[in-house]
């Protein structure tokens, strides 16, 4: 059913933002929107500490020798991935929309627990904490993947500090995991059947089963390293007795599962996405949702491709293998259904749909690459370096970023009931998409060539590649900074928003008022159609 | 007698269905499908330390056969039929509550408590015997077969996480049945509503059959070989 | 866009290499191709422009856009897979090398007793095969012109093999962070060919050779007493590359893992006829050259093995 509420009047009506404006409502909320933005400011804190430390990385690849101390740069690389992984990347499309989003999109008026979601954050922040204490104590050298025994018994930095930041984020990880999965069990709306979710449920649903399952296993490797820091029974160390490799075992289990934590969320953006810029449901829409799941279940059965050159046995390397390029069907299949349901559509090119087309094309190109590195003999090349290095920022930045990115821009109206500004938007995004290019594409070249990574100097030859992706990276920051100065104007000072700016199909959209009110809906929703039902006609000859 | 009927507390008692959910039917339900989620959580989180001790065991068969001569398993033993007990007096306590029986509520939920304490006090017993052998890891640590020192060391070290986590998700429990108790003291379970006793009685199961994973492979195995 | 070839292996990967470029360069060819003309031919040319009509999907195109790539993925693997287990099954008759890693630096040994930091000098025309071992934590001996690496883990020997084909001077490079200087953990590879390289072999080698250096720690370590003297060991004759029975039954090849693992822990494999807790435990005493001496000199004892001659 579609239902359009008048414009507001002149006086706002009461939503979830105008209610109540004091700093309790705020930091005591249960309001699964109001814990949305909470995320949505620590997320973006973390992302610019984050890339402070990028740009730091990238000025000193500026020079073959390097500016800083190497014990610096290799805090640098450190405390960026660290931060950008677990302290940005994994929560936040599912922190933020996800939070947002998905008790609306299901016509449920909050999550299955809102006081477990408040909780998630607190926990998030605490874990922040000690990562910044790391930070300003000095910083950890391990790189963000702590192989032992170099972070067990070798390095003289903060380790454990930082590990303490990444284990206590991982529980906030969980909590919102098991939030969803519940929620999308037990509280759909009357109507609302499994296969009338929209396909960001499914991402979410998909991304949820990982962060409850895999999550575990990398906390309790935190542990163990902890406590071998400490106590040094010898279970990372050789001369204890102990296997190194069982480390990386450990770490990638969860590590590996975690890059898809790190995609799905944005694939589901851009069905969103693309759905309605075009128009059309999406085509094969339960090859696509069936697809997320198969993402979770087969990820959890590849870690074994980060260790092909690190003394694993050939044979097991080879399942590895093969279950690796089985993993990419799933995501292939996504992308062409995504450029099918352009066919035929009636398209337009707002900036949520650029992003969206940015993120095919490059996530094509990041998935694509990811190939390379399945292929055990070239992986062999090209493993630790920079070729890796380009391969995970297309698909994280390029695809994840960018989908996060759209997303904002999409549901911006529905969270701030203003617009914000389209020619600003799109500039931004294509400085962004000129500058992403620019600072990663060289590093395919650098890695097939055999610049390694982790590297803070350089041979000699490698040098114009880099200066080629400092340069984009600058191009990049700018791109960066320029949604958080518009976006932020335009949440006091944009032009207010109607109910359905973009015309979507959504209960989000057509039922739950924009801004929405602290419960969602004024009136309880029953679904009674398909997803993205703009037409009930369907095409002769299509399917 | 009324302190054993609970429907009239029930009414004076602030309702206890949350406004986000459409019926209590939808809230038990969600609230038990987060319990097993969480479990499956923990599961997860054991199992990556059973992971550790499967590929030490079998890289160390020897030293492995060797360290299990340290286990008591009296005291082992001993633990388990305590908890399989405490399980048993978690499950009336919630039949308990079912039945909206206050006082039976919270004497199983005691008796739970204190088996539970009974458990924690062998494990230090267990844990100051290994004290004084000197088998706790670290600079202290101490072998009798110094062929094995190191191995022994990593074994006792997978010993002491594994129990010791187990040890801290029984120290956890038995905060919860405290809290239980407390709130059963105040009225404020009935038949119709007695979701927390539930969800924590799920979670003391769960502790429980860890510890009957734990016990043979850590107690009983090793002394089948050599 | 290609660094230097200089190994058998190198063209064959860049053969790979080059086909997964060419895939990929169709397949985002392909998709941007499809989106920029769906872009261009059905963008809304007003508001009003009707409503388009649903297309659900259709089960015969899924799977023939999920098999088809699926069919040059298993190509991917079939290759990547059979040039993978090529270039880690080194062949019979190599020259070996023995390279040992440390923070930050790598130690060459080489059979006749040459020694040098940070270079490798190895022939044309001829398979070489390395063993790397570490003696801290992780690193990883990467030769980007070769399109070869292995990480050297502690605690373990590691191995590959290659054959060079071009004369020249490569690069070397740590391929797993291991601490301040990791980049600086950097060499060079030098390939001769074969009488240049006798040249050199000659002009160097001054001191014993590594299986002469061995014998001498054999002695050192009081391994003789044991092993050749009172016969508390078993005799190492003879032993390296052949079959070992163990006093719990199993049996296992006499390699040089196993050689290090019996010098450094004993008792984890005893030998069938003699007892366990009777050879003193080595680990930490003997350091990673050293090991790798002794090793030599134990395989220089087996004649029935064609590598023995260093």
């Amino acid at each position: 059913m579609s239902t359009t509420l008048p414009l507001p009047e002149t006086t706002e009506r009461p939503n979830y933002l105008n209610v109540d404006y004091s700093w309790k409502s705020w930091l005591f909320t249960t309001d699964h929107k109001r814990i949305a933005l909470l995320y949505l400011f620590s997320i973006t804190a973390f992302f610019l500490v984050g890339a402070v430390f990028a740009g730091l990385m990238r000025l000193n690849l500026l020079f073959p020798d390097g500016l800083f101390e190497h014990d610096t740069y290799n805090k640098f690389f450190t405390m960026h991935g660290v931060i950008m992984v677990f302290f940005f990347l994994v929560p936040s499309i599912p922190a933020t929309l996800g939070n947002f989003l998905l008790p609306i999109m299901i016509g449920a008026r909050d999550l299955a627990f809102p006081r477990i979601n408040l909780l998630s954050w607190y926990i998030y922040i605490a874990g922040g904490v000690f990562a910044v204490l790391a930070i300003v104590k000095g910083g950890v050298d391990t790189g963000w993947t702590f192989y032992a025994p170099f972070s067990t018994t070798y390095s003289n930095t903060h380790v454990i500090l930082a590990a303490i930041g990444v284990f206590i984020s991982g529980f906030s990880s969980i909590l919102t995991g098991l939030n969803f999965i519940v929620t999308v069990h037990k509280m759909r709306a009357p109507g609302m059947t499994w296969s009338r979710l929209p396909l960001f449920v499914w991402a979410h649903y998909a991304t949820s089963l990982i962060q409850v399952l895999g999550t575990p296993v990398v906390a309790i490797t935190i542990v163990l390293l902890m406590l071998e820091r400490i106590l040094h029974a010898g279970i990372f160390d050789p001369n204890l007795g102990g296997d190194p490799v069982l480390f990386q075992h450990l770490f990638w289990f969860y590590s590996h599962p975690a890059v898809y934590i790190m995609i799905l969320p944005g694939m589901g953006v851009v069905s969103e996405i693309i759905a309605c810029y075009s128009r059309k449901g999406i085509f094969g829409y339960g090859f696509v949702a069936f697809s997320s799941v198969a993402i979770a279940v087969l990820g959890f059965m590849v870690w074994g491709h980060h260790l092909f050159v690190a003394g694993q046995s050939m044979y097991a390397s080879m399942v590895f293998s093969f279950i690796s390029f089985l993993v990419a069907v799933p995501s292939a299949i996504k992308v062409f259904n995504w450029t099918a349901t352009m066919y035929k559509g009636s398209i337009t090119f707002d900036t949520p749909m650029l992003y969206a087309l940015g993120f095919i094309g490059l996530f094509t190109i990041g998935g694509l690459t990811g190939l390379f590195l399945a292929t055990m003999a070239i992986d062999v090349h090209l493993t630790d370096t920079y070729f890796v290095i380009a391969h995970f920022h297309y698909v994280m930045v390029g695809g994840m970023v960018l989908a996060f990115l759209g997303g904002i821009h999409f549901w911006f109206p529905k969270m701030t009931g203003r617009l914000y500004p389209e020619m600003w938007a799109r500039l931004a995004a294509a400085i962004i998409f000129v500058g992403f290019n620019l600072t990663f594409f060289p590093q395919f070249i650098l890695g097939y060539l055999g610049m390694p990574r982790r590297y803070a100097t350089y041979a000699q030859e490698f040098q114009v590649l880099h200066v080629l992706s400092t340069a984009g990276a600058s191009i990049l920051g700018v791109g960066y900074l320029l949604p958080l100065i518009y976006l932020t104007w335009a949440w006091r000072k944009g032009e207010r928003s109607p109910q359905n700016p973009w015309q979507a199909k959504g209960l989000e959209w057509e039922q739950s008022p924009t801004p929405p009110p602290t419960f969602n809906f004024d009136v309880p929703p029953v679904v009674t159609e398909r997803p993205y039902n703009y037409s009930e006609e369907v095409e002769v000859g299509g399917y | 007698m009324a302190d054993t009927d609970l429907s009239v507390a029930a009414h004076a008692a602030p309702t206890t269905l949350k406004h986000h959910f459409d019926d209590r039917e939808q809230q038990l339900e969600s609230s038990t499908l987060g319990m097993w989620v969480f479990l499956l959580t923990e599961i997860m989180f054991f199992g990556g330390m059973f992971g550790a001790y499967t590929v030490y065991r079998n890289l160390y068969p020897a030293a492995f056969a060797s360290t299990s001569h340290y286990m008591n398993v009296t005291l082992g033993a001993t633990n388990t039929a305590v908890l399989i007990f405490s399980s048993l007096t978690m499950a009336l306590a919630v039949r308990s509550a079912q039945l909206g029986q206050k006082r039976a509520l919270i004497s199983f939920l005691t008796f739970t408590l204190i088996l539970g304490l009974v458990f924690l006090s062998i494990k230090y017993v267990e844990y100051h015997e290994k004290w004084v052998d000197h088998h706790i890891p670290g600079p202290g640590f101490h072998y009798a077969e110094p062929q094995y020192f190191h191995q022994a060391q990593i074994l006792f070290f997978l010993y002491f996480a594994m129990t010791g986590l187990h040890a801290l998700h029984m120290i956890v429990g038995a905060g919860l049945i405290i809290t239980l108790i407390a709130m059963a003291a105040r009225n404020r379970f009935s038949s119709g509503w007695y979701t927390p006793v539930e969800m924590i009685g799920l979670y003391w199961h769960f502790v429980d059959i860890v510890w009957i994973f734990l016990f043979p492979l850590l107690y009983l195995i090793g002394r089948t070989m050599r | 866009m290609f660094p230097a070839a200089a190994s058998t292996a190198a063209p064959q990967v860049d053969a790979l290499y080059v086909y997964l470029v060419l895939l990929s360069v169709v397949m985002t060819t392909l998709i941007f191709i499809a989106i920029g003309f769906f872009a261009y031919k059905y963008r809304r040319r007003s508001p009003d422009d009707p409503m388009p009509r649903a297309i659900h999907g259709s089960i015969p195109i899924e799977l023939t856009w999920s098999v088809i790539p699926f069919l040059f993925m298993l190509v991917m693997f079939a290759w990547g897979t059979k040039l993978y287990f090529e270039n880690y099954t080194p062949p019979r008759n190599t020259l070996d090398i023995y390279v040992v890693g440390k923070q930050w630096m790598w130690k060459v040994q080489y059979p006749d007793g040459q020694r040098e930091i940070n270079e490798l000098h190895v022939p044309t025309g001829r398979p070489v095969k390395l063993t790397l071992a570490s003696e801290d934590v992780i690193h990883s001996f990467y030769i980007p012109a070769f399109r070869l690496k292995h990480d050297v883990v502690p605690g373990s020997y590691q191995t590959y093999w290659f054959q060079a084909t071009e004369p020249g001077r490569y690069h070397l490079f740590c391929a797993e962070y291991c601490g301040t200087n990791h980049s600086r953990m950097i060499g060079w590879v030098d390939v001769m060919d074969p009488v240049s390289y006798q040249n050199w072999l000659a002009g160097g080698a001054t001191g014993a050779t590594m299986s002469q250096l061995g014998e001498k720690l054999f002695e050192k370590y009081g391994c003789v007493t044991c092993h050749v003297t009172n016969h508390n060991g078993p005799p190492l004759n003879n032993v390296f590359g052949h079959p070992v029975q163990l006093a719990d039954g199993r049996t296992v090849l006499a390699d040089e893992p196993f050689l290090r693992e019996s010098i450094l822990n004993p008792n984890a494999k005893v030998v069938k006829g003699y007892k366990p807790n009777v050879m003193p435990v080595y680990q930490g005493q003997i350091d990673e050259e050293g090991l790798l001496q002794l090793i030599v000199y134990i395989k220089s004892l087996s004649q029935t093995n064609p590598q023995a001659i260093p």
